[in-house]
């Protein structure tokens, strides 16, 4: 099963990408999977709510603290200016990443949340009552709180798109659902609960065909295969680093050069300026124009480290292996009498929902702790979708790069004796 | 299985998780308040009926949620009848203490029905797994805002 999109990486069955790709030796990469939980090895079925972090991105933390941290963008002396240019040496990186035209296109921010937040704020606020902002059924939190907001600031109409029965997007929906008065559609690339990979090329096709904007959470997308900005034509792409097996406090904001350049500041403060006086003052072009205050310095040298590590491993190889995690998971957790998987969407990301009949996910998130695997249960910050869906909560099993076959059997043990355990 | 597992789910607290007693909506309530956890979505509303002499002549709950927090409802139920509102906020205190202290014994509980008490000493597994503790007492922290006049509380 491939991880296929139209903008994720979609691995050919000639591919032979996989054959570089050694999880055992990845694995050594990252010193906590090492680590034992009530005496058993962990097994860490948690990345799409936080993934662990290789050697290389703890290492480049620790080594600037210990040799060369200082401010950025304000001393003159060697360690500022020398960190200033690692600094925005990471805004390239991320540039690259997500191959933006450029890197003043790219805004560091503290997580997608406040990535989002920026946008409802500096774009929302040139918005009228009675405009309209599209989301979706599957959308988290961090993508229908600040929407909500805005609703409650200005009047604008908020549309929500219904998700399928199998998780995916009601794309007829949606496309019925744009009108003239549509000025922006914020959705995610992934599910988080369902895994459901949605068609983003096509989806910000008709937006711009309807003359609206289109703010993209990539939380769960950038982890999984590699994202092309420009090739979706995206006017905002979101994502995060510490999903991206790089530190937390640290997010992105890509918004195209002529958006940013038309916005007003988010928040105010220093960095963020040209010049201060108590008459007037004016402010700094994008990117820094949104990053106000001292940055996350040590956070984006992680970030930085993090998207070099996860390039040189490589995007298709990443895509292949979870692929293949995801097939093997499925079909090995659908022999489990009982288990339901909710989200069966055709494009999927390594994400698995499910619930075991007659047992709450609580209880079972409970009881398989106790054997070493770590997963999320719960709401999974999508409280409406649970809604959607008439669950209460769900178990999730969400997969990196350093999982293996020979964990998803844990967790199926896991689980089976979880039935045992509740007879 | 872990010991630690089979404490915290015995058969009794399995049996009310499936099967919970007075799960129901009396139409004589005449107090309620719903209990919701918002780390895994549990709800339950507890209704009571005190009467005249301020004693709780009847209670039931409605709700939903994991086998601790159902179990922990159902056993309530059946404990706070005839109880007064200071009786009952002593049974939940002593019930609480038993929760989250692993020394506790019932001849320390200041409660006067150590039976109570010790039929609730089933749900004391959860002292190994303290963020399953607001599931136990999810029932109760609603039990005391209805007696309180509250109509809702939250176990942050």
């Amino acid at each position: 099963m491939a991880l296929a999109t139209d903008t994720l990486t979609e691995i050919g069955a000639g591919s032979n990408s996989t054959l570089a790709f050694d999880v055992e030796r990845l694995r050594e990469d990252f010193p906590i999977l090492k680590q034992q939980v009530y005496g058993k090895p962990l097994v860490y079925l948690d990345s799409g709510s936080s993934s662990q972090k290789p050697r290389a991105v703890i290492d480049a933390m620790s080594e600037l603290l210990e040799t060369g941290y200082a401010n950025v963008h304000r001393g003159a002396y060697y360690f500022s200016q020398t960190l200033t240019d690692r600094y925005e040496g990471v805004r390239k990186t991320v540039a690259r990443f997500l191959n933006a035209a450029s890197d003043q296109e790219i805004v560091f921010t503290r997580n997608v949340t406040e990535a989002i937040n920026l946008v409802a704020h500096s774009f929302g606020n040139s918005l009228a009552a009675g405009d309209e902002v599209i989301i979706t059924e599957m959308e988290h939190h961090a993508n229908i709180v600040p929407w909500q907001l805005l609703r409650d600031r200005i009047g604008i109409t908020l549309k929500v798109v219904p998700i399928a029965e199998d998780g995916s997007l009601r794309l007829d929906a949606y496309a019925d659902m744009l009108t003239p008065r549509t000025r922006l559609v914020a959705i995610t690339h992934v599910s988080n609960v369902l895994g459901s990979v949605n068609p983003m090329k096509e989806i910000i096709r008709l937006a711009h065909k309807a003359g609206a904007l289109v703010l993209v959470d990539g939380a769960q997308a950038v982890v999984h295969g590699k994202v092309d900005v420009q090739d979706l034509d995206a006017d905002f792409y979101a994502f995060t680093g510490h999903k991206l097996y790089g530190p937390t406090a640290i997010g992105v904001l890509y918004g195209k050069a002529s958006l940013l350049t038309e916005m007003p500041p988010f928040l105010g403060g220093g960095d963020m300026i040209r010049s201060v006086s108590f008459s007037e003052t004016t402010y700094a072009d994008p990117p820094h124009r949104f990053e106000a205050g001292t940055p996350p310095i040590v956070e984006v040298i992680g970030l930085g480290a993090a998207i070099d590590y996860v390039t040189a491993i490589g995007h298709d190889a990443i895509a292949a292996h979870e692929a293949g995690l995801l097939a093997y998971a499925t079909e090995r957790l659908q022999q489990i009498d009982g288990l339901t998987i909710y989200g069966t969407a055709k494009e999927k990301a390594a994400i698995i929902s499910f619930g075991l009949e007659g047992i709450h996910p609580h209880d079972i998130g409970t009881i398989i702790d106790r054997e070493g695997v770590a997963i999320r249960v719960g709401h999974h910050c999508a409280q409406p979708l649970m809604e959607c869906l008439g669950l209460p909560a769900t178990a999730r099993a969400s997969f990196g790069l350093y999982n293996t076959p020979a964990e998803v059997d844990v967790l199926a043990r896991a689980l089976e004796k979880v039935k045992e355990l509740f007879g | 299985m872990q010991d630690v597992l089979r404490d915290l789910y015995q058969e009794v607290i399995l049996d009310h998780g499936k099967h919970p007693r007075n799960h129901r909506h009396p139409p004589a309530a005449n107090r309620s308040a719903r209990g919701y956890n918002p780390l895994c979505g549990d709800q339950v509303t507890v209704y009571l009926e005190t009467d005249a002499d301020g004693h709780i002549s009847d209670v039931a709950f409605e709700g939903r949620g994991c086998a601790i927090s159902i179990a922990s409802a159902s056993m309530m139920t059946e404990v706070l009848r005839g109880k007064t509102e200071t009786e009952a906020q002593q049974l939940f205190d002593d019930f609480h203490r038993l929760c989250t202290e692993g020394g506790f014994t019932t001849e320390q509980a200041g409660t006067e029905d150590r039976e109570a008490l010790e039929r609730l000493q089933v749900l004391a597994g959860v002292r190994e797994f303290p963020v399953r503790v607001k599931c136990a007492t999810l029932a109760w922290h609603a039990m005391t805002s209805a007696l309180a006049g509250g109509d809702e509380t939250t176990t942050e």
